[in-house]
């Protein structure tokens, strides 16, 4: 399904500020895989995304979709097969136009862009089932504007947006993150809802421990660019937050630096 | 103010108003100040104004069109392909048109239209008052249909599309949109929307000076935010008629500032001013009020 081959990406080389953020990162992901992703700050997990979405240009390795190399393909083509969720909630709307207006945009996906009407009443009828799944009301707001919604409701506006053309991969870079524990909890819900009735093969990074063994098929933790742990099956299911910490305190040498990893 | 400068104005601000629109476009919708529009407005001119000579100005109106066009499009690639920043690919776009410009015009600096075929003869003689109404109302009728066609492209896939590129562009390339062709099409459209209002400045004052175009951005800007604060942006039909408004309400002020004995060479000057105090009225308010 996807297959990232020993992927490195520095940044600001040959300066002072040399980082190397991915260090021949192997990955491999199967049909309707759930991953989560944990690691410490730096651990390069965003970059990973980044790379896989292609917003940063990658040095070396290659990236293969669906048996596709599209290590070269700019972002808006591979786009076209990965639904994306940001960690900031401004990032994946626009703000100035409405929610139907926004859920038309990501509803014409792959299809081509020119002078057909924005948004036909079939359309229209569609968005309001899809957002009734969220469950907050906003099939009855359609004809406001995004500006007007809380951090949560973007968010999980966001995550049917980038998910209502059924997308070949769907990447989620911390999307909770930024909400209060509350809504976070729903838009995760809502993730998995989404996630596993369209057995969606997924990324997702996240700083909670507990939420990346409780959602999901397989964990992976990073540290300094590489790939530390690849839990899967019985070895996932026996796993716990407390003994998750212990193991990668123990494979990368380093004290957990983020105290937000632990909370939840 | 007698009633002669009064629709005078208001018809310097229905030919403007196209113009504002255009800059709306780029200023608005892309979020992208474009300063090309100084060049492209005497673009526009000048090739109506060659256009008339040679006996075709209507033709000369679509033509201005398709060369504004031409124009936003250059600073586009400028910006999106060889990556020079907006603000700069604008300055560079408009300081090549005044040579282009002059090119269009054989070397002359201006080209006088008394005489020849304009747009405005076949309608002229519509008289009510001693004022001729020809040019206000065919220029109305121009930008009504432009104001129709604009709003009725906002609302296509290709408009909402145009719209998230200045909102947040980020979301239109992860939603699989190439921003970089998003963006040659509003700077195209915006300009050829300049350059058509330059065209009917031509031939309304049967005047082409290679000169004209100084300040026109600033005129554009000054239109929309004025048109805004007043009229209000509540729906997008609403923040259209907002910016028209705002260029009819400028021409008027400034007809008021020459009423009062403001030389007329002081004019850039105050429009100047006249954005200045509208873009920094959110800081002023909250130190003030």
């Amino acid at each position: 399904m996807l297959r990232v081959e020993s992927l490195s990406k520095t940044f600001g080389k040959g300066s002072t500020n040399e980082k190397i953020a991915l260090n021949e990162v192997n990955l491999s992901l199967q049909e309707g895989e759930f991953v989560t992703i944990i690691g410490g700050n730096g651990a390069g997990k965003s970059t990973l995304l980044n790379c896989i979405s292609g917003v940063y240009e990658i040095d070396e390795g290659r990236i293969i979709l669906d048996s596709k190399d599209v290590t070269s393909d700019p972002e808006y083509k591979r786009s076209r097969h990965i639904g994306r969720v940001f960690q900031d909630p401004l990032k994946g709307t626009a703000h100035d136009m409405t929610i139907e207006e926004n859920l038309a945009i990501a509803f014409a996906k792959g299809k081509s862009v020119g002078l057909q009407s924005g948004v036909t009443k079939k359309d229209t009828t569609l968005f309001k089932e899809r957002l009734e799944l969220l469950d907050l009301g906003l099939e009855n707001r359609i004809k406001q504007k995004v500006g007007l919604l809380s951090g949560g409701q973007r968010q999980a506006l966001t995550l049917l947006m980038a998910t209502i053309i059924k997308p070949r991969l769907l990447l989620l870079d911390e999307h909770t993150a930024a909400l209060d524990p509350t809504i976070a909890r729903k838009v995760l819900g809502l993730t998995h809802k989404l996630v596993s009735e369209e057995k969606l093969c997924t990324l997702m990074i996240t700083h909670n421990m507990k939420a990346s063994l409780e959602y999901g098929t397989r964990t992976i933790m990073m540290h300094g660019g590489k790939i530390m742990m690849d839990l899967q099956g019985e070895e996932r299911k026996d796993m716990t937050v407390d003994r998750l910490i212990e193991q990668f305190e123990k494979r990368s040498g380093a004290e957990l630096d983020n105290d937000r990893m632990l909370l939840g | 103010m007698s009633v002669m400068v009064l629709l005078g104005s208001i018809e310097l601000g229905i030919i403007y108003a196209i113009m504002a629109l255009g800059v709306f476009v780029s200023f608005r919708t892309l979020n992208m100040p474009d300063l090309s529009v100084d060049g492209s407005f005497v673009l526009g001119a000048a090739v109506s104004a060659v256009m008339s000579l040679n006996g075709h100005p209507f033709l000369g109106l679509g033509i201005a069109f398709i060369a504004g066009c031409g124009a936003g499009s250059i600073t586009a690639l400028l910006h999106t392909k060889l990556k020079i920043q907006p603000l700069l690919a604008g300055i560079l776009t408009m300081l090549a048109l005044y040579s282009l410009n002059l090119k269009v015009m054989s070397g002359r600096a201006n080209i006088p239209l008394i005489n020849k075929a304009t747009v405005f003869k076949p309608f002229e003689g519509i008289i009510l008052g001693g004022y001729d109404y020809s040019k206000l109302l065919f220029s109305l009728a121009v930008l009504t249909l432009l104001l129709l066609l604009l709003f009725l492209f906002l609302k296509t896939r290709l408009g909402f599309v145009l719209r998230a590129t200045g909102d947040n562009d980020q979301m239109v390339r992860a939603l699989g949109v190439n921003t970089d062709l998003v963006i040659l099409v509003g700077l195209a459209l915006s300009n050829g929307l300049v350059a058509v209002a330059g065209a009917l400045i031509a031939q309304s004052q049967s005047f082409v000076d290679v000169g004209m175009g100084i300040g026109m951005v600033v005129i554009g800007l000054a239109s929309v935010i004025i048109g805004e604060v007043v009229f209000g942006v509540s729906s997008l039909m609403r923040r259209l008629i907002a910016v028209i408004l705002g260029s009819i309400l400028y021409r008027l002020i400034i007809a008021f500032a020459l009423e009062i004995g403001m030389p007329p060479t002081d004019l850039k000057l105050v429009s100047a001013v006249i954005v200045a105090l509208a873009m920094s009225m959110p800081i002023l308010k909250k130190r003030f009020l």
